[in-house]
């Protein structure tokens, strides 16, 4: 009885939150018919708006995809002096506001800012264009690869690459053929959540945009412009587009691990000895 | 006939603490050597040594003709299997015996040919596409030996190889190695705790403790003539008696009398493993069965006389055959043994044919009447 009744909960709490929203964003894009949605989407402003949102994921994910490896190689197998502040700063962008993160970058490289004189004298402007943006993408999403690899380096330790160097794998060998596939799923989980909020970004990328409408506009931008100017319909048709890009990257996620089961299940650390079925 | 692989005044410490001390150590082609110690006696530091997998302090290794301190693992021509296996989990046991191969570019038809050998040499040809978390323990411990021989090293290097597995497993694998041993030759050095183990395996056996090889030999060699009490001991149970010699016989502290030895007067002490107590019923005999605990093939005695106790064994079938029981009164007498002085090498413990301890009471009570 408890159980029917926590289950019911659980299922009315996510109706409520999650779908519910959802289905009112499709609902209201396509309130004035398909034909006004795909205007909608079409209109240059929010078609720039796109564009930038995938230049800039296409920078911060490699990046911090980057950053994500070798700071899980680096912690995993080596004991250096500053490794637990590394460890601590990496959390960092989580338990700060993104809109501070933003502000913090204003400081820095704003015209008033601690580098903006000398930038703005070799005509480098990174404020309210979109290297600014970029930054304010990275430093927000910089945990979510990062913290994903991590654990699972330290977890699975350096005895394979141990045995890659007694097998005569050089230092490169062993990279591409140990190091970097045993933690393929876990960068792979980490680029998926860091590429949805990269896209999704807001507060951060919000201060130091400037919101020119058609120039340094993300989608989450171009989204809150077009409603405070009452095109409602339109605000919805772009909102739709992150709703799908969310629903795009759980589907991926479900199938590429339903795809993968086998090698996933044999990628995890070993707990037993036993021996197992095979998939 | 040239050493194959030779290790000469390495050491290696790790912080302040000294690992390896001036250790030397050589190794014919075709050996079969183990390194037997308790665990932190450097046993497995001085193996990733001769791996290449760290860099001595101090010291020379060379494998074959080369010089290896300097030498990367990939150029020592050394196979190395780990505690813990090491496997590539995220590639199939084809592909993990493959590793050495590909990484030396090896052509696709030789590396098929190659891995399939080696799949059959260790019996796992049905299993190749299975990755390393779907084997069982032995099984994963071969398809790690198979890889380490794929790019045919020189030397091959075991860490405990049977250490993380089941008694019946350990067996199995333990005869299928020395038979796999027989049959390529190749000079290999395995690294165990395990004595039986050792002693089963192994041509010579090298026994270290605290960074320092305490003997080496034969299996045969070492059990017959223990370099010292920490070999000794280490090499099973054993009955430790303090003693004096006088005038070549030895006289337990407790009062009785052990047997005959070559060497001076003094205080020593002497060990008796328990199958080297032989004891006879004997109704006047002065020695008493004061328990008895049985492991099913094998059988222990507890033999009390006044305080001292002595552990005896025999198998279970002498047990029932002399019909001993607790409570019997028997006679004792000192096959062999060996009495050490002063941390030095022991003299043999020896006894005439039918002399026992009890018959000798008086040359016990001859010590007391010199003391």
């Amino acid at each position: 009885m408890v159980r029917i009744l926590l289950i019911t909960a659980a299922l009315l709490v996510m109706v409520l939150f999650l779908v519910l929203p959802l289905l009112t964003v499709f609902i209201q894009a396509l309130s004035a018919g398909f034909g006004a949605y795909v205007a909608a989407i079409a209109d240059p402003n929010v078609t720039a708006a796109i564009g930038l949102t995938l230049l800039i994921a296409a920078i911060a994910v490699p990046a911090n995809l980057l950053f994500g490896i070798v700071a899980s190689w680096c912690i995993a197998r080596f004991r250096f002096p500053g490794r637990s502040v590394l460890l601590t700063l990496i959390d960092l962008p989580f338990s700060i506001s993104p809109v501070v993160a933003g502000l913090l970058e204003v400081l820095l490289f704003g015209l008033n800012g601690l580098l903006g004189p000398f930038l703005a004298v070799h005509g480098v402007q990174i404020i309210f264009a979109i290297p600014g943006m970029v930054i304010a993408t990275i430093f927000v999403t910089f945990p979510f690869v990062a913290r994903e690899v991590i654990p699972l380096a330290q977890e699975q330790g350096n005895d394979e690459e141990e045995a890659a160097v007694t097998l005569g794998a050089s230092g490169l060998q062993i990279f591409w053929r140990v190091s970097l596939p045993k933690i393929r799923w876990g960068l792979f989980y980490g680029v998926l959540l860091c590429n949805a909020r990269a896209m999704g970004e807001f507060g951060a990328v919000s201060v130091v945009s400037g919101k020119v409408f058609g120039a340094t506009d993300t989608l989450p931008l171009a989204v809150e412009s077009l409603y405070e100017s009452y095109e409602i319909q339109a605000a919805f048709a772009a909102a739709s587009l992150l709703a799908l890009l969310a629903l795009a990257t759980l589907v991926l996620k479900a199938a590429l691990e339903w795809w993968h089961r086998g090698e996933i299940a044999a990628s995890r650390p070993r707990t037993s000895a036993r021996p197992q079925k095979a998939a | 006939m040239t050493a194959d692989i030779a290790v000469s005044h390495v050491s290696r410490s790790f912080g302040t603490h000294k690992v390896l001390d001036d250790v030397s150590l050589t190794v014919a082609p075709g050996e079969l050597l183990a390194l037997l110690g308790p665990s932190g006696s450097g046993k497995t530091t001085l193996l990733r040594l001769i791996a290449g997998l760290d860099q001595p302090d101090s010291g020379r290794i060379t494998i074959g003709d080369i010089d290896a301190s300097s030498r990367k693992p990939k150029e020592r021509g050394v196979g190395f299997v780990f505690q813990h296996y090491a496997l590539f989990r995220h590639m199939s046991v084809f592909e993990n015996i493959a590793f050495p191969l590909r990484v030396r570019k090896a052509g696709k038809a030789e590396i098929r040919a190659r891995v399939e050998e080696l799949l059959r040499l260790i019996q796992l040809e049905a299993l190749a596409e299975r990755y390393p978390s779907q084997l069982s323990g032995g099984q994963r411990q071969r398809v790690a030996l198979a890889r380490a021989l794929a790019s045919q090293p020189r030397v091959l290097l075991l860490d405990e190889p049977f250490g993380a597995l089941d008694a019946v497993v350990r067996r199995d694998l333990r005869r299928w190695l020395h038979h796999l041993h027989r049959e390529m030759n190749i000079t290999t050095i395995f690294v165990t705790h395990d004595q039986e183990e050792a002693f089963e395996l192994a041509d010579r056996v090298v026994i270290m403790q605290q960074g320092r090889i305490s003997q080496q030999g034969t299996p045969m060699d070492i059990y017959r003539q223990p370099a010292n009490i920490f070999v000794h001991e280490f090499l099973g149970e054993s009955n430790r008696i303090a003693c004096h010699v006088v005038d070549r016989k030895v006289l337990a502290e407790a009062g009785y009398f052990l047997g005959h030895t070559q060497g001076g007067d003094g205080a020593a002490t002497a060990f008796v493993r328990p199958h080297q107590i032989a004891v006879r019923p004997s109704a006047s005999g002065p020695w008493r069965i004061a328990q008895i605990a049985s492991s099913g093939t094998h059988a222990r005695l507890t033999l009390a006389w006044q305080e001292a106790r002595l552990e005896s064994g025999m198998t279970a079938d002498a047990l029932l055959a002399a019909g001993f029981a607790v409570g019997t009164q028997v006679d004792v007498a000192f096959t062999s043994g060996a009495v050490f002085r002063d941390g030095g090498a022991p003299s043999a413990l020896q006894n005439k044919p039918g002399e026992t301890s009890g018959s000798a009471l008086d040359a016990g009570r001859t010590r007391l009447s010199v003391l």
